[in-house]
């Protein structure tokens, strides 16, 4: 290990200020042209694409949900057909769950936990990269189907015995479990790469009790993902070939169980809840220690909290199966789970609050986004304590009871903290503040237009009206609360069309934001705005939980990185000591020609099974191509 | 915002092993996602077993001797695993070469001994839930030991090109690491599928 010494490198110690930055641009800077932007292995360029495409899926999704609260706005409407009810309330669940929520947290993570550990890049850079393209690839596969009438119409749970070949002869949930298995796996290579940038990556001396509220979240929500995601690969995998070449897991004449599903899907489904609620836990703590003018109340607590949370995501899916005839000692052990479950997130809530009490607060957008988020998320977090009882839950089952409950949940758990952190991390990444008039009219019809949408649900649910039904007569008194469904569901839409219209506008005629608009104290502030290919010129060295706020003059850096290939810093897991300073992986178009190939493998696999056999030689020669060193400074260091 | 530089980290070195360097941590993750599909694939197996009143079902449990041979060879491919792993460690390249070669036959032999396994598991895919779950699990291990001896070739390769550079050794170590897993995890899963059937 002696080639560290090597006397003619270029090193960033020895250049300075402007010298510095343009020699780290020109060896970290992604290659210019189309070829290049495929190539691209740059995290911020990587996630801000993720953070689109995942955008453009909430749009899509978002329309489908118009769509549905058009048919429903009053009695017997034809607007959609049952068929295509069916599709649109199954690929508006699949695209929200699959395409949108899980991704674009992931995405935000992508972008910011390296720049807020102070490293240059993402830890496997180019598994980054082949994770978007996976993801991307997955998303046109299930809309293109659904264009070309082959959309999934069994659910975005696609439970058996309706999924089954016997029931749904079409090809139709053959896309949906397909999907499910693109988008698993770029979201589990992001879990990967995210916790080894975590625990490798951090900057010199931000030991684990300095690490930001949100890279905690994100870290604690990577290993959700990496414990759930493998159980719905199982379920899909087994369900596609239930239905392509004759297995009989779900079969019962042969031995299968169709209750088998059920456990596999909601043993990742009920995670899946928390990840995508967890990481909206930690948009909160980044704004309102922001915009509270001080740390979070109780460090230790909401770090505790999160761990807890996930453990205990783990134990309730038998929740989600109370009406399938269970023993009734498992009833009550999910019951008592499921209630359990309040108390980590009652304490967060505390935390928070007493957060806002003892601090200053600045009540600009992305702190309106994070109020609304815990007046929907609680009375959210109340209906489901509700509905974690067994009496409560039997009776509530399957009505707009339970439709209120988890998008109260989702919507204020994660899409009120996220389009808080749009507003909030915006500046970084573009470069420009986003309008804060277009902010506010942005949060009140959101917040307005989804308690008009979903308050008038509960009730719905409560008086009988059941889910995933196409219409329903008039003589069941439902029209009314429907109505103003529907009419909250269109105000809550424009809300969005505004943020659409902010951002459009803000990107070119925005207000200059400068590296630090909003005097916050972590380290992606530190940089520029958006920040430049190397992140950082040095690597930050963290001696305080807060570092801008412990000093906002100066910031203690180390040197001795290369400047001349792509390095970054290693450190120790718990006390961020440095350890080896490790080449990092140079552009390239491999990951982009291994998705390819992984993809007509996929989808050739619906259409044949002999596709394993001739679709794994291109994944092969496509992954041996990736891994192949080149001869580049970074592979022969 | 001024800099100070406070630390020069210009002397550490460029690759490490194990737990201090990034791919190793990378490989455990995997492992560990990895190793959850295998016990999610084990509780959807004894969740099966234990609906059913009769297990196996319609089918003899699978021949033994398959099975047990890969023990054996997985076991003892621990042996020669380790000696590439501390010859990787010294960066002795001929010795890396060979174990690598080594590693090469007993996992192409392993391979071969899964065709038999296969065939004497005495119960098809689309015979009962049984026979499903049976080759799901012995597909999802054989699809580990695939794509291990995947690497390993290639890693052979690469050794006996220019490219062997020293912290191409390091690749090895973690290579090493990935075969322990997964002949870890075939201990289980041997035991589940030749043994749980006889009970």
């Amino acid at each position: 290990m002696s080639m560290a010494a090597e006397p003619r490198e270029l090193r960033d110690d020895v250049l300075n200020g402007l010298q510095l930055s343009t020699q780290l641009e020109r060896v970290w800077r992604t290659p210019s042209g189309f070829l290049g932007a495929l190539m691209s292995v740059d995290h911020k360029v990587v996630g801000r694409r993720y953070i689109v495409t995942a955008f453009v899926f909430l749009l899509l999704g978002g329309i489908l949900a118009v769509l549905m609260r058009i048919q429903l706005a009053g009695p017997e409407k034809t607007f959609l057909s049952a068929d295509k009810y069916n599709q649109v309330f199954t690929m508006h669940g699949s695209t929200m769950m699959f395409l949108f929520a899980v991704p674009v947290m992931e995405a935000f993570a992508v972008y910011l936990v390296p720049l807020m550990v102070g490293t240059r890049n993402i830890a496997f850079p180019r598994l980054n990269a082949f994770s978007y393209w996976m993801f991307l690839f997955g998303g046109c596969f299930l809309w293109i189907s659904f264009a070309l009438n082959v959309g999934p119409d069994v659910g975005w749970f696609a439970y058996v015995p309706l999924s089954s070949l016997q029931y749904t002869p079409t090809k139709r949930p053959d896309v949906w479990a397909q999907m499910i298995t693109f988008t698993e796996v770029a979201a589990l290579a992001v879990s990967v790469e995210i916790i080894v940038t975590v625990f490798k990556q951090r900057a010199p001396g931000m030991t684990l009790d300095r690490i930001p509220l949100f890279v905690w979240a994100m870290l604690v929500t990577s290993f959700l993902v990496m414990f759930a995601m493998p159980s719905i690969m199982v379920a899909s995998t087994s369900l596609i070939l239930d239905r392509l070449v004759n297995t009989r897991f779900y079969d019962s004449s042969s031995g299968g169980h169709p209750l088998l599903w059920q456990h596999l899907f909601w043993f990742f489904g009920h995670p899946e809840v928390y990840i995508i609620f967890i990481p909206g836990t930690g948009m909160v703590s980044a704004i309102l220690a922001t915009f509270a003018r001080r740390p979070v109340v109780g460090y230790p607590v909401v770090i505790l909290s999160l761990i807890a949370t996930g453990f205990l995501s783990f134990g309730l899916w038998v929740h989600h199966m109370f009406v399938t005839g269970l023993p009734q000692l498992g009833a009550g052990l999910f019951t008592a789970s499921s209630m359990l479950i309040a108390v980590p997130s009652g304490l967060q809530i505390f935390c928070w609050l007493a957060t806002l009490w003892d601090g200053r607060p600045v009540y600009r957008t992305p702190l309106l986004f994070v109020i609304g988020f815990v007046v929907i998320f609680v009375l959210g977090g109340l209906s489901g304590v509700m509905v974690a009882s067994v009496p409560i839950d039997t009776q509530v089952h399957d009505t707009y009871f339970v439709v209120a409950h988890f998008h109260y949940v989702l919507i204020g758990g994660a899409v009120f903290p996220l389009i808080g952190a749009v507003y909030y991390w915006f500046p970084k990444i573009a470069g420009r503040m986003l309008s804060e008039r277009l902010g506010r009219w942005n949060f009140w019809l959101a917040f307005i237009g989804f308690n008009v949408a979903f308050f008038p649900m509960h009730i719905l649910g409560l008086i009988g009206m059941p889910r995933r039904v196409y219409t329903y007569t008039a003589d069941m008194d439902w029209a009314h609360l429907n109505l103003l469904s529907s009419g909250g569901a269109l105000i809550f839409a424009l809300s969005f069309a505004l943020l659409l219209v902010n951002v459009i506008y803000s990107l070119r005629k925005g207000e200059l934001a400068g590296d630090n608009p909003w005097n916050a104290s972590t380290l992606e502030w530190a940089t520029a705005s958006p920040p430049p290919p190397q992140n950082f010129d040095r690597i930050p060295v963290v001696k305080h939980r807060d570092p801008l706020w412990a000093d906002n003059e100066s910031l203690p850096v180390v040197a001795g990185l290369s400047a001349e290939r792509r390095e970054v810093l290693l450190t120790s897991l718990a006390e961020a000591e440095p350890q080896i300073r490790e080449a990092s992986p140079e552009p390239s178009i491999w990951p982009l020609l291994t998705a390819i190939a992984t993809t007509v493998f996929f989808i050739g696999s619906i259409f044949t099974p002999w596709a394993v056999l001739w679709g794994t030689p291109p994944m092969a020669v496509a992954l041996i191509g990736w891994f192949w060193p080149t001869g580049s400074k970074e592979d022969e260091e | 915002m001024r800099q100070t530089i406070v630390r020069n980290v210009a002397e550490l070195p460029t690759y490490g092993y194990g737990p201090r360097s990034g791919p190793w941590w990378g490989a455990l993750g995997f492992i560990a996602l990895e190793g959850m599909g295998f016990a999610i694939a084990i509780g959807a197996y004894l969740y099966l077993y234990a609906v059913n009143p009769n297990w196996p079902i319609g089918a003899s449990p699978p021949d033994l001797w398959p099975g047990t041979a890969e023990v054996a060879v997985y076991l003892l491919s621990i042996i020669p695993n380790e000696m590439t792993n501390r010859a990787a460690h010294r960066q002795d390249l001929a010795k890396v070469r060979a174990g690598l070669i080594v590693m090469v036959m007993i996992g192409t032999a392993l391979l071969v001994l899964r065709g038999f396994e296969f065939a004497h598991l005495n119960t098809r895919w689309d015979n009962s839930a049984y026979g499903s779950i049976v080759w799901l699990i012995l597909g999802l291990h054989t699809t580990h030991l695939a794509t291990d001896l995947g690497d390993t070739v290639v890693l052979a390769v690469l050794m006996f090109t220019r490219h062997a550079k020293p912290r191409r050794f390091s690749d090895v170590s973690d290579n090493v690491f990935y075969w322990n897993f997964v002949v870890l995890a075939w201990l289980p899963l041997y035991v589940l599928l030749d043994w749980v059937p006889r009970l």
